[in-house]
């Protein structure tokens, strides 16, 4: 009995290790790990672009999908290559504290505010949209989270010097932006997010998303990310050769282009719009 | 006790933490003595008949005494969401929620250790009490007195597991600040936005109040046992 569980067991595991191997079989150059937003791989964009960058160049990306602000903390602790996130302010002080070599600008998306729809009707004005949740005290979903979102949605309440959390109905998830959506889903509430998480939610969720686009188009609403190497000089056991080629190949106009069209197919508009060069 | 709280907010930044300590301990509490009641009595009922199948259910016992929490997390959300089969008893996203899916995860555990200990201790016990002409009830009684240290130990491990759990949390109560946020779920947030040293912090407070707690169940049950022995 014991001798047939032992070789059970040994097969079992001798298949895995196979299964090991064969992966480890496809030649590369090695591994480029990259702390990026949560936006980025849940719209799977770099699900997309990854076998792409592999075929191109031989690097293998991997990415740990984390909040802006923890994606940074990563890079200034020199755990990651390269970061890709959306918050300018934040990226330039990484760079200016020594942390990044340089901010190169990749694309943009724009944030959109979803809810049912009723009683908020569709708007391009932000202001009335944030000044109505307010007043009326309709219940909202914060990130809550000090994410690249989060931040945005800091800074408009604080540009329309408003206070959210005199809204009893106000709430913070500290979770990423699926999960909140879900929970705005969920509870009917109003809920700031990226316009290619929501797409793709309202798409594959099993249960679809509700929630309907009921602000759009402000042009404070756009969401710029960016790239940065991590400093070879202060962290010299980074891969500093893999992100300067990563840098320079999502730079590149073919996969400027790939990223432009990148959405366009599956939910009918494209989940981001590639600047790369611009002084955004 | 504003005190406290002033002390506890000045140590930690906005994550809620003196919320989170209340909530953290209210779940604890309610789910480990729901898990109790059910835990012991099916763990000693399932000792007391024979059935057909028996070890199978028994096995079944023991697979979900390590259940992954995040999956009865899942199941829970599914059962309780607003378009769920119990969507209309509005759980989600609330402490009750919560409680719900802990139990579900400690019930077994406790009913497992239960019963274990029991199919070990009650033939001896039986027949001591059979001897005595003890009624049924009497029977049970004397049961549970001569396993109140395991018993005991199988209640620790469940409020262990209570206030340690993170994913199952989440799912349901959605660690919503100052409301459903629990320790382990503000940690988990905590280490999101990068500032470890306060989730470290945060994990220690939670231990030290563990071990208080412990140090205070093992008080009363010397007190008990002290008064017991008269």
């Amino acid at each position: 009995m014991k001798k047939r569980a032992a070789l059970l067991l040994s097969i079992l595991m001798g298949l895995s290790a196979a299964g090991v191997c064969s992966v480890q079989a496809a030649e590369e150059k090695g591994e480029l790990m990259m702390a990026t937003t949560t936006s980025t791989a849940d719209t799977g964009l770099l699900d997309y672009l990854a076998p792409l960058f592999l075929e191109d160049t031989g690097w293998e990306l991997k990415w740990d999908a984390v909040g802006t602000g923890e994606a940074l903390k990563m890079g200034e602790n020199g755990d990651v290559d390269i970061v890709l996130v959306h918050a300018k302010a934040s990226e330039e002080e990484f760079v200016a504290n020594g942390y990044g070599v340089e901010r190169f600008p990749v694309m943009y998306n724009d944030f959109i505010i979803v809810g049912p729809e009723e009683p908020i009707a569709h708007t391009d004005d932000v202001e009335a949209a944030f000044k109505q949740i307010t007043d009326d005290k309709l219940p909202f979903v914060s990130r809550g989270d000090d994410s690249g979102t989060d931040k945005k949605e800091k800074k408009i309440w604080s540009t329309l010097e408003l206070d959210p959390t005199v809204n009893e109905n106000y709430v913070e998830s500290g979770q990423g932006m699926g999960a909140t959506l879900t929970m705005a889903d969920e509870k009917q509430a109003y809920c700031l997010t990226d316009r290619g998480t929501y797409l793709k939610m309202k798409k594959d969720a099993d249960i679809a998303l509700e929630l309907e686009i009921v602000c759009e188009g402000a042009k404070d609403l756009l969401n710029q990310y960016g790239v940065i190497a991590v400093n070879p000089e202060k962290y010299p056991e980074v891969n500093n050769e893999a992100a300067n080629e990563f840098i320079e190949w999502i730079c590149s106009e073919d996969v400027q282009k790939l990223i432009g069209e990148y959405g366009v197919e599956e939910y009918g508009q494209a989940l981001f719009t590639p600047n790369a060069g611009t002084e955004n | 006790m504003n005190y406290l709280e002033e002390l506890i907010s000045s140590i930690f930044t906005d994550v809620g933490v003196y919320d989170a300590i209340k909530v953290t301990f209210q779940m604890a509490v309610w789910s480990t003595l729901l898990s109790s009641v059910f835990g012991i009595s099916l763990g000693l009922a399932l000792e007391r008949n024979h059935f057909p199948g028996k070890r199978i259910v028994i096995r079944i016992n023991r697979t979900l005494m390590g259940v992954p929490p995040v999956v009865v997390g899942l199941f829970v959300y599914m059962l309780i969401m607003r378009r769920g089969p119990l969507g209309f008893l509005n759980l989600l996203f609330t402490i009750r929620g919560m409680i719900l899916a802990q139990t579900l995860i400690i019930t077994p555990i406790i009913c497992g250790m239960t019963y274990s200990y029991a199919a070990k201790a009650a033939p001896e016990i039986r027949v001591f009490a059979k001897t005595m002409g003890a009624s049924r009830r009497q029977t049970e009684v004397l049961m549970l007195k001569e396993m109140k240290y395991e018993l005991y130990f199988a209640v620790i491990t469940g409020f262990g597991r209570s206030i340690s759990e993170v994913g199952a949390v989440m799912l349901v109560g959605g660690n919503i600040k100052g409301n459903t946020r629990t320790m382990t779920t503000a940690i988990a947030l905590l280490k999101s936005q990068g500032i470890f040293h306060e989730g470290m912090a945060l994990g220690v407070l939670l231990l030290v109040m563990a071990f208080l707690i412990q140090s205070l169940a093992d008080f009363f049950r010397k007190e008990a046992e002290f008064h017991e022995n008269y």
